[in-house]
């Protein structure tokens, strides 16, 4: 990279930057060759890093007045709301900034589908990024079992139960995760310690994250390789600082009419009852965000193989660099890919609304034709797209179809389409 | 001595090495997950002494046992008459009525879900038992899946009768 060129101009800079090269990487960061045609998808990167700092300032201060006790911590969590100078306002930050997160993770994660973000060579930048996500998930319901409320122990029983479905030892491990004979006390202190730990392991996740990203440099809308600097380049700094922080602006606006006008839309009433191990709720439905992996493991009727369907969708996406056959990364350039994406997007809603519906009838029924078809998405339209989808030309460069609008005559491009063509032939 | 003795010796420091390495860190290990298993206090807290006397047929009382609840119902009857008329073949996890109890009016178990581990509602459901309202398993009057997710009946703890008017669970 360019950067190694870098010397700072002080004789002071020079001096530290020679000791620890902190002052390159900042000037790496600053300059670091972006393409030019990002468009406001590609902002939430920096969303997300804002909501991971929000969750781990706000988490720190709730830590402080938080009582981990299954006797206490209902009462404690009410402290906070009550008594605590503005508890209320962190507390109710940190619960929205949970779905706020995930809201952010889910356009970030369907960005990267819809502009191939996930292929060669960023399989490792979007392999980091599910083991992100599943960690959020994670943190996010053991974060919900803490106030000890009717949703947090009953979310708790039915999630650390999926264990016991593992044929032999599924016993001895749920016993081993709950700390005793059901969810308790040592089951409460263990999820607060881990609920803490977590987000500094996404942090470390995060950086890894970003450094892959470094490697090859940023995905683009057209979704083709660009030279680095060029003109279809731009420096980080300013262009892409600025561009993020007023997308910034905008999504802290929808955080601040959650966190001020509808704390509590997103949670469950039943959460305001403390926790009764003999009474289980009518509707026990977890936190919005893992509905569509509810409804999946719902619409399975063999509870290991209703576990496994629900663990296989998050981690088929793991392998989706490898399933996706099709040379051609953005679905700008993919007329059949980009209406399958469209019909996944709506898929995953359905599971979502579903998984919010009691498991029967209709539900049920629809659940399941979804289900299979989230799989199929990904196990057969994907691989057999790449070889029958006969995609458009792309385009050369990012400033091409900018100066030459979409008449492409010249010679390289028709290469490039004949490159394409055969490549869709396989 | 030749090349070949010498790295073979070699070899045999790593593999030692490592093996005793391997050991050490097992070693080292083991505490730190065994110490989140079930410790002395929650196993001290193993049985549960309750007294029936007041439970009048037709009624269920739900007791705590190791932080689970336990269904002690008296049932009526009828309610014996419908679970032991029913054949094996059609019950998913096959077991008879005489089986699951020890005197056929008391039916004691475990009120826990078997698919999911959430508190089934009593006199609910198909079949005037019990019903999960977490994924819709319904339970028969002698505690048997029927129908729903639930992979096994609801479970029998060992218990035994001191006297007429109470159970020792555990």
């Amino acid at each position: 990279m360019s950067d190694s060129n870098y010397t700072p101009k002080s004789k002071v800079g020079k001096w530290f930057n020679d000791r620890l090269p902190l002052l390159t990487l900042a000037n790496h960061l600053t300059d670091y060759p972006t393409p030019k045609n990002l468009n406001y998808w590609w902002t939430f990167g920096g969303i997300l890093t804002f909501c991971l700092l929000t969750q781990i300032v706000t988490g720190l201060v709730l830590a402080m007045h938080y009582i981990a006790d299954t006797k206490l911590a209902f009462a404690s969590v009410e402290h906070i709301m009550r008594d605590v100078n503005y508890g209320w306002l962190i507390r109710y930050v940190h619960a929205n900034g949970a779905s706020m997160f995930f809201l952010a993770v889910y356009i970030h994660i369907f960005r990267s589908l819809f502009y191939g973000s996930y292929k060669s060579p960023r399989e490792i930048i979007w392999i980091l990024g599910i083991i992100i996500y599943l960690l959020m998930m994670a943190a996010a319901f053991m974060g919900y079992v803490l106030p000890w409320g009717q949703m947090s122990y009953w979310g708790a029983t039915v999630i650390t139960n999926l264990f016991s479905a593992i044929p032999l030892i599924g016993e001895g491990i749920t016993t081993w995760l709950w700390g005793g004979y059901s969810v308790d006390n040592p089951t409460l202190t263990r999820f607060f310690t881990l609920h803490y730990l977590i987000p500094f392991l996404i942090l470390g996740l995060v950086v890894l994250h970003i450094w892959a990203l470094h490697v090859p440099g940023n995905n683009n809308p057209v979704g083709i390789e660009i030279k680095k600097p060029s003109n279809d380049t731009v420096p980080f700094h300013p262009y892409i600082v600025i561009k993020d922080a007023f997308a910034l602006l905008l999504f802290s606006i929808i955080f601040a009419f959650f966190v001020f006008y509808a704390p509590n839309i997103l949670g469950h009433a039943d959460n305001y009852i403390e926790a009764n191990p003999l009474v289980t709720p009518a509707h026990i439905v977890p936190e919005w965000y893992l509905l569509p992996f509810y409804a999946i493991l719902r619409s399975v009727p063999d509870k290991l193989m209703g576990v496994i369907a629900m663990f296989s969708a998050i981690l088929i996406l793991v392998v989706l660099p490898w399933l996706d056959t099709s040379k051609v990364r953005s679905a700008v350039f993919r007329p059949i890919y980009k209406q399958f994406y469209w019909i996944l997007v709506l898929d995953v809603l359905v599971l979502g609304y579903v998984g919010a519906m009691p498991a029967e009838g209709l539900y049920l029924l629809i659940a399941r034709v979804a289900t299979a078809y989230y799989f199929a998405h990904f196990l057969i339209v994907l691989p057999v797209l790449g070889w029958v989808e006969k995609t458009n030309p792309i385009p050369l460069s990012i400033s091409e179809p900018v100066l030459a609008g979409s008449a492409m005559a010249t010679r390289g491009v028709r290469e490039e389409k004949i490159e394409v063509n055969l490549k869709s032939l396989g | 001595m030749s090349e070949k003795k010498q790295n073979n010796r070699r070899d045999f420091i790593f593999t030692a090495t490592a093996t005793a390495g391997a050991v050490g860190v097992g070693a080292a290990v083991w505490p730190l997950i065994d110490q989140m298993n079930p410790d002395a206090s929650v196993k001290a807290l193993a049985s549960t002494e309750v007294d029936i006397s007041s439970v009048k047929p037709g009624q269920s009382i739900t007791v705590v046992w190791r932080g689970k609840p336990v269904f002690i119902k008296r049932r009526t009857q009828e309610e014996i008459e419908k679970a032991r008329s029913v054949s094996l073949e059609e019950l998913k996890d096959p077991q008879k009525d005489e089986d699951r109890v020890k005197k056929p009016e008391w039916l004691v178990m475990l009120g826990i879900c078997t698919h999911l581990g959430c508190v089934p509602l009593s006199d609910k459901g198909e079949y005037d038992g019990w019903f999960c309202p977490c994924h819709g398993s319904h339970y028969d009057t002698s505690g048997r899946i029927r129908k729903g997710p639930a992979p096994i009946n609801m479970e029998v703890p060992q218990y035994v009768f001191l006297d007429d008017n109470t159970i020792k669970i555990g």
